[in-house]
């Protein structure tokens, strides 16, 4: 298969696993903090279809799934009836429903950090690259120091000290912020790598004969040299960036409660009784493997690409 | 030598069950068993130190008490004092003096012989200011130190300072010390070093049931029997039964049930309700027995900061401790949080909704009078409607200055149970229009900002009491004490109703007329749950395990929930 085959077939992957989570507000048949006290750790519904027709069983009783109910869902089953299609979590919240919101969180997650360490990365790659000297010694430097650093445990220690009013979307940048910052020197390494071999190539230095300013030369000739670069970086990122978050949230340092993540609904999952009697709430797991995957595949045949 | 001991041990057996003349073993009736075998316990965290003068944590406490003993001890099944190293003792008519008949012929796990001298010395000890031992407080009376004198070698005179409605309740786990070994260290001033971690297992000598016979840091603390040990069951037989005890560090809960699903160890203590679930699958097959004691010591409530506020606080800040300190705020949060689905959905049932501060487990005190509390919306809003609260078209609650009602709660970020109560807590006050922030804090920041900073709003909390006995919580409810959760350490009582407290609370402790204590008690609660410092949630019950060939397995309501009666505890001769 060609190339450009396989970035398309890999990216309409990565779309159809990523559409129901970022319409998570219209896919998932119930809001994310909607407690079903009545319904604790319910099972997944058994779904059956009679005539085309699907129904799932709860308690024993069989209820029809309707597409458009009305309420700006896509399906949904008619009160008193409930539908939880991966179960429900110990405060009777549908594992479904959370499993699509959470997952929203974590993927924005990776793409706002992603696009944060990709500029930071970026300047500062830039900056070292091409003029070299102090600014190149003090950036380089610097991003050492900040990868020797053991984040997760300051992370853990500065928690603490945050105030304890923060706001849902404070709850959700900060720790792509924090993400983002700190995943900097990675793509800057990369970059300044670029940047210094490109800044020798031919019609670089002859632009510069001209008499180009520095902007423009990093403009017109040097950046789209990076291009290639800031993509795959992209592609690896994101899934990494995920991953990262998870990790927060399972310590729980990320989102908190009531809002779903992947992470944080791991964490009930880790617990000796859920791997016994509550698998499904191992959920959250198995859904990141086809978004991870997809991006990875992605970045695999980007780098591919670039190796022919 | 070591024949010489054990014949020692054996003499004393056949002489005690005769008469109590010269060898004066307790006789334990109604007790049977074999003697024999090892018994592996699961333990969650491993002990800081041995030194039974300077324990503060669970851990090394419950340790150190298998292997020393009391004066007077409190059953953990009938919740009663009952004779320990001391046989018997009369008390003056005023309440003022007790003199304790110790029992003859007991020795130390050394063999040393044990008399008055080591009381005195005991006692002298754990006063001692410059030790700072934690069990200094028990013994103060209002501050003042109750003293003990030797009268002749097997009797000692304890004066109290002035009444004490429970004076015999004090003697429980405040273990007797060997005098021959820990007098020349305490002279040296290095009382607080002695029998650490790093000493020797064997140089810990005291007067319990088992002796130390091996710590291996991380792994395991292995117990033996105490020969000396003065107990026999009613055939005769010296205690205890087990010969070895080997407690392994589990070091997380979901280990110690995964190590007990497994047959790896033989008891397990204090479980979550989740566990005990899971557990129950393979209890036929494993052949374990898993009881539910009911409910414990233990007790949940979520609390307002009612401190002061410091200089400078933010007009946000002010608002909110304005509002914070109306009770019929306060009444209004109680009626709203639905404490069934609480018990339903955070112990699966295995708890029991409160509608007074006190744990259902001291069940003698629990005021029956109080009405339970049952969730009602329409409740919270007419009592919130009645104090000037009202509406926005959005559902959002706002108080009387028409500012929208938003506080975060803190809890424990360790404790999934807590945790899990804070978000349905969240989403019962949701429906009052009340915006609630959950926000986990690991317990040491947790407890700082609780005791130190003041810097919180409300707190989900337990506490759970070491008695079932009002007396283990004044330091909770006298404005003036360090644990008084929502204000403390006050100068003086910052409202009427906490001196009201101050003073019944003062008044039961010297009160020795059981009735006339529980009344003054009762009304103690009333006032309580007329103010609601503290919204009592709930008391979980206390879940155990055991094998099932575990003889005299009798689990209780205090600690050491399953350990407690360690000596009596055998092996049926299938299970061996």
């Amino acid at each position: 298969m060609n190339r450009r085959w396989r970035i398309g077939l890999t990216s309409i992957f990565i779309a159809l696993v990523v559409a129901p989570l970022l319409l998570a507000g219209f896919v998932a048949p119930y809001p994310y903090a909607e407690q079903h006290r009545e319904y604790p750790y319910a099972p997944p519904a058994a779904v059956r279809f009679v005539k085309a027709r699907p129904f799932v069983e709860v308690g024993g009783r069989w209820c029809e799934v309707r597409l458009l109910p009305g309420n700006g869902r896509l399906f949904g089953v008619a009160a008193p009836c409930v539908i939880f299609l991966s179960g429900t979590d110990g405060n009777g919240r549908d594992v479904f429903s959370r499993l699509l919101y959470g997952g929203r969180i974590s993927l924005m997650t990776g793409l706002l950090s992603a696009f944060l360490s990709l500029a930071l990365g970026l300047a500062a790659g830039v900056v070292a690259g091409y003029f070299g000297g102090w600014p190149d010694w003090l950036l380089m430097r610097g991003g050492e120091l900040v990868m020797a650093l053991p984040w997760l445990y300051l992370l853990l220690a500065t928690r603490a000290l945050l105030p304890l009013h923060i706001s849902a979307v404070e709850a959700f940048v900060w720790p792509a912020a924090i993400i983002g910052a700190v995943g900097w020197v990675r793509p800057a390494r990369l970059i300044r790598g670029v940047v210094l071999s490109g800044k020798e190539r031919g019609f670089v230095l002859a632009a510069r004969g001209f008499g180009a300013g520095h902007a423009y030369l990093i403009r017109r000739h040097l950046l789209p040299l990076t291009g290639s670069v800031v993509v795959t970086q992209a592609t690896v990122l994101i899934p990494l960036y995920m991953l990262a978050e998870m990790s927060l949230s399972f310590l729980g340092l990320g989102v908190e409660e009531p809002m779903p993540s992947w992470g944080n609904m791991l964490t009930e999952a880790s617990h000796y009784h859920a791997l016994i009697l509550h698998r499904w709430l191992l959920a959250p797991g198995v859904a990141a493997i086809p978004v991870l995957l997809g991006f990875l595949l992605l970045a695999d045949t980007l780098l591919d690409g670039r190796h022919d | 030598m070591l024949f010489l001991r054990y014949f020692g041990a054996v003499v004393l057996v056949v002489l005690t069950p005769v008469s109590g003349a010269s060898g004066d073993a307790l006789v334990l009736s109604g007790v049977t068993g074999e003697r024999g075998g090892t018994l592996v316990f699961g333990q969650r965290n491993e002990p800081k130190t041995f030194n039974p003068v300077i324990a503060a944590d669970a851990a090394s406490r419950e340790l150190i008490l298998r292997v020393m003993a009391d004066l007077i001890h409190i059953n953990r099944a009938t919740q009663l004092t009952e004779p320990a190293l001391a046989k018997s003792w009369t008390v003056s008519h005023d309440g003022l003096h007790y003199v304790l008949s110790l029992r003859r012929g007991v020795r130390f796990s050394d063999g040393q012989p044990f008399t008055a001298d080591d009381v005195v010395f005991s006692f002298q000890v754990y006063l001692d200011e410059k030790v700072r031992s934690p069990q200094r407080d028990l013994l103060l009376l209002e501050g003042k130190p109750i003293s003990v004198r030797k009268l002749d070698s097997y009797r000692v005179a304890v004066d109290l300072p002035r009444p004490y409605a429970v004076a015999e309740r004090l003697f429980d786990g405040l273990a007797i010390l060997p005098r021959h070994i820990l007098e020349p260290v305490y002279r040296e001033g290095k009382l607080a070093q002695a029998w650490n971690l790093s000493s020797l297992p064997t140089e810990v000598v005291g007067l319990g049931p088992f002796r130390f016979k091996q710590f291996l840091a991380g792994q395991r603390v292995v117990l033996e029997r105490n020969p000396y040990y003065w107990k026999v069951d009613q055939a005769g037989i010296q205690l205890p039964y087990l010969s070895e005890v080997d407690l392994e560090f589990a070091g997380s809960e979901d280990t110690q049930v995964l190590r007990f699903q497994a047959g790896q160890s033989d008891v397990i203590s204090r479980m979550s309700a989740r566990n005990f679930a899971a557990l129950e699958k393979d209890r036929v097959r494993r052949g374990y027995t898993l009881s539910d004691v009911g409910p414990g010591l233990e007790y949940s409530f979520l609390f307002f900061n009612l401190n002061e506020l410091p200089e400078g606080a933010s007009p946000e800040a002010v608002a909110r401790q304005r509002l914070f300190r109306r009770a019929s705020f306060r009444r209004a949060v109680s009626v709203a949080i639905d404490r069934e689905a609480l018990v339903r959905l955070v112990y699966l049932g295995r708890a029991a909704a409160l509608s007074t501060p006190v744990p259902l487990g001291d069940k003698a005190w629990v005021n029956a009078k109080l009405p339970h509390i049952v969730r009602s919306l329409p409740q919270a809003h007419q009592a919130l409607a009645a104090a000037g609260f009202s509406r926005a078209p959005d559902g959002a609650l706002l108080d009387p200055e028409g500012k929208p009602v938003e506080f975060s709660i803190i809890t424990s970020a360790g404790n999934a149970e807590r945790l899990q109560m804070a978000t349905l807590i969240q989403d019962d006050l949701k429906q009052l229009g009340i915006n609630v922030h959950v926000v986990p804090l690991e317990f040491g920041s947790l407890v700082n900002r609780v005791f130190q900073t003041h810097d919180y709003e409300a707190c989900l909390m337990s506490l759970i009491d070491s008695d079932a006995d009002p007396n283990p919580d004044m330091a909770v409810w006298l404005s003036s004490a360090g644990n008084h959760l929502w204000h403390p350490e006050q100068k003086t009582p910052a409202t009427p109703w906490e001196g009201d407290i101050d003073r019944l609370m003062r008044e039961q402790m010297v009160t020795r007329n059981r009735n006339e204590r529980k009344r003054i008690f009762d009304r103690v609660q009333e006032i309580l749950m007329e103010n609601l410092p503290l919204i009592p949630l709930l008391s979980p019950d206390i879940l155990v395990g055991a094998k099932n060939g575990l003889g005299n397995f009798r689990p209780a309501m205090m600690d050491h929930y399953v350990l407690w009666n360690i000596e009596e505890l055998y092996w049926r001769a299938e299970a061996r």
